[in-house]
């Protein structure tokens, strides 16, 4: 396969995966025109957006593993893509949080926020990829050279915060939170198998 | 002309009414527990299950003094919105799971601290006294609210017929365990049964009612057939439903949730804007039936019964009382 060819359908497989992740929008615009987002419509749109802004999230930190333990690089061109739509639901997110819910009544925000530890994880983590979405760019990449590597962990305590957020959230039933919670470790520790995998190997040589 | 043919079939061969029965509620239980292990799927099985489900209206109920005015929160929300864990942990899971609950036959055991331990049927317990429609807010402790027309009595009428001894300083209700027709309790979310409990001065309070019916009709599955525990100025979760026993007791009664969450959930768990909950702003509230612009709105002392309970409490302490 020439590099031509595997350029464009990357390119082709990109704009797929831009559409497939704007289905949860439309679905939630479709159920808001057809009144049937049932009888809370605004959790309903928090509860959707804050899990498709954890979905894009775990799917952002899944392109590394799945790069280096399937080999195939070109993995690594859709994390920038996935993260963004991580930030845009994360967005919504905090949207309908301030203007449905809490109708930009900044006294009360202000109270939710430092009142309740789910509120405020959930919170610092949304300031927090701030920075993240903005130095996405090619041109910053470049700009920031290795500190752009060092601030961009910044997605690991993001996660931590993130599941965090939905655990404290839960009122008794934590299935839910704890699967989001297994997954983001299970990827953490994927990548520490894959750092220390020649140290496996040689333990496995030596025996 | 009388036609007197001799039946074909002995006696013996008939099977007894009960039998039958129980072996419709195992075949019913058994399409519960299937439609509980498709849960996914349960949506589009939905509309076939709901036509054995029938509506059954009250015929004759008084208004009452203590109903509030305010816009009343739609059926269909009442009905599909609903903490009801009994059935499953999320809001749609109980008008889903619920619809092959039997609510009759039905008996509610009075126990404890009585001159004598008595059994009452469902049937009986219409019969008490009239029955009367309450319009009561309901706030729950998630943050929201809402607006709904109970059909029932005053939980004092059962009281005093039920007898209690001067001992008797609480009032605990049970709710019914039966993790066959309530698929919710093969999960350990909360130790079942469910368990409530109030001050004997609260639980002979007018506003204090047993409801069993909503919208004039027969309390449906989902709100706590045949009969459940409405304390308009607590959290939503005081209205234990699907009642099967009240015990009179002389200590604190230990409920479901002080259980589940003892730093959460209070024994009185009141209505109170000023005690906040570690998850929950407590200072506001959200009326459902609103639609998705509706701003939320004030949450009241004793979510505005103040007048009639307020006096319960008075020289308590009610943050350290929550």
């Amino acid at each position: 396969m020439s590099d031509k060819y595997i350029k464009s359908l990357i390119l082709y497989i990109k704009l797929l995966v831009f559409l497939l992740s704007l289905i949860p929008l439309f679905r939630l615009i479709y159920l808001g025109f057809n009144d049937a987002l049932g009888a809370n419509p605004i959790e309903f749109v928090e509860r959707s957006t804050g899990t498709w802004a954890l979905v894009f999230l775990m799917l952002t930190l899944s392109m590394t593993p799945i790069r280096q333990w399937s080999g195939i690089n070109s993995f690594i061109q859709f994390r920038r893509m996935l993260g963004l739509f991580m930030f845009f639901y994360a967005c919504l997110h905090i949207i309908s949080y301030l203007w449905l819910d809490h109708s930009f009544n900044l006294n009360e925000i202000f109270k939710d926020i430092i009142k309740h530890p789910y509120v405020l994880v959930g919170f610092t983590a949304f300031l927090l990829l701030i920075p993240l979405a903005i130095t996405s760019t090619k041109a910053m990449m470049k700009r920031l050279g290795g500190r752009w590597k060092l601030l961009h962990r910044l997605i690991y305590l993001i996660g931590l915060l993130a599941v965090l957020h939905f655990l404290w959230l839960v009122k008794k039933d934590l299935t839910e939170p704890l699967v989001y919670a297994s997954i983001f470790f299970s990827l953490i520790a994927l990548r520490f198998i894959y750092k220390y995998r020649t140290h496996f190997k040689l333990s496995l040589v030596r025996r | 002309m009388l036609i007197n043919k001799q039946s074909d079939i002995l006696p013996s061969e008939i099977t007894a009414k009960e039998a039958f029965e129980n072996r419709r509620t195992l075949i019913k239980a058994a399409g519960a527990s299937l439609l509980t292990a498709s849960g996914i799927f349960t949506g589009l099985v939905s509309g076939s299950v709901k036509a054995a489900t029938g509506r059954q209206k009250i015929n004759a109920y008084a208004k009452s003094k203590y109903s509030t005015d305010e816009k009343l929160t739609p059926y269909d929300d009442v009905t599909s919105y609903n903490n009801y864990y009994e059935f499953g942990t999320s809001k749609t899971d109980p008008s889903i799971e619920s619809r092959l609950f039997k609510p009759t036959p039905w008996t509610v055991s009075i126990e404890g601290a009585v001159k004598k331990n008595k059994k009452i049927g469902i049937e009986d317990i219409y019969k008490l006294t009239p029955l009367e429609e309450r319009i009561y807010r309901m706030r729950c402790v998630e943050g929201w609210s809402m607006v709904i027309p109970w059909v029932g009595f005053p939980l004092a009428k059962l009281i005093q017929w039920a007898e209690p001894t001067a001992n008797a300083k609480y009032v605990e209700f049970t709710s019914l365990s039966d993790d066959l027709m309530m698929p919710g309790q093969r999960m350990n979310v909360l130790d079942w049964p469910y368990v409530e409990g109030l001050r004997m001065d609260e639980a002979m309070n007018p506003l204090t009612l047993l409801a069993v019916g909503l919208y004039g009709e027969m309390l449906p599955n989902q709100n706590g057939a045949p009969m459940r525990l409405v304390v308009p100025w607590k959290y939503g979760f005081k209205g234990a439903k699907a009642i099967v026993k009240i015990r009179f007791t002389e200590t604190m009664p230990k409920t479901a949730w002080m259980k589940a969450g003892p730093n959460e959930y209070g024994f009185y768990a009141n209505v109170n804007p000023t005690v906040d909950h570690p998850r929950w702003t407590q200072s506001s509230e959200r009326r459902i039936g609103g639609g998705l612009f509706s701003p939320r709105i004030k949450t009241q002392m004793f979510n505005g019964y103040a007048e009639q309970v307020g006096q319960l409490y008075s020289g308590m302490d009610l943050i350290k009382n929550f």
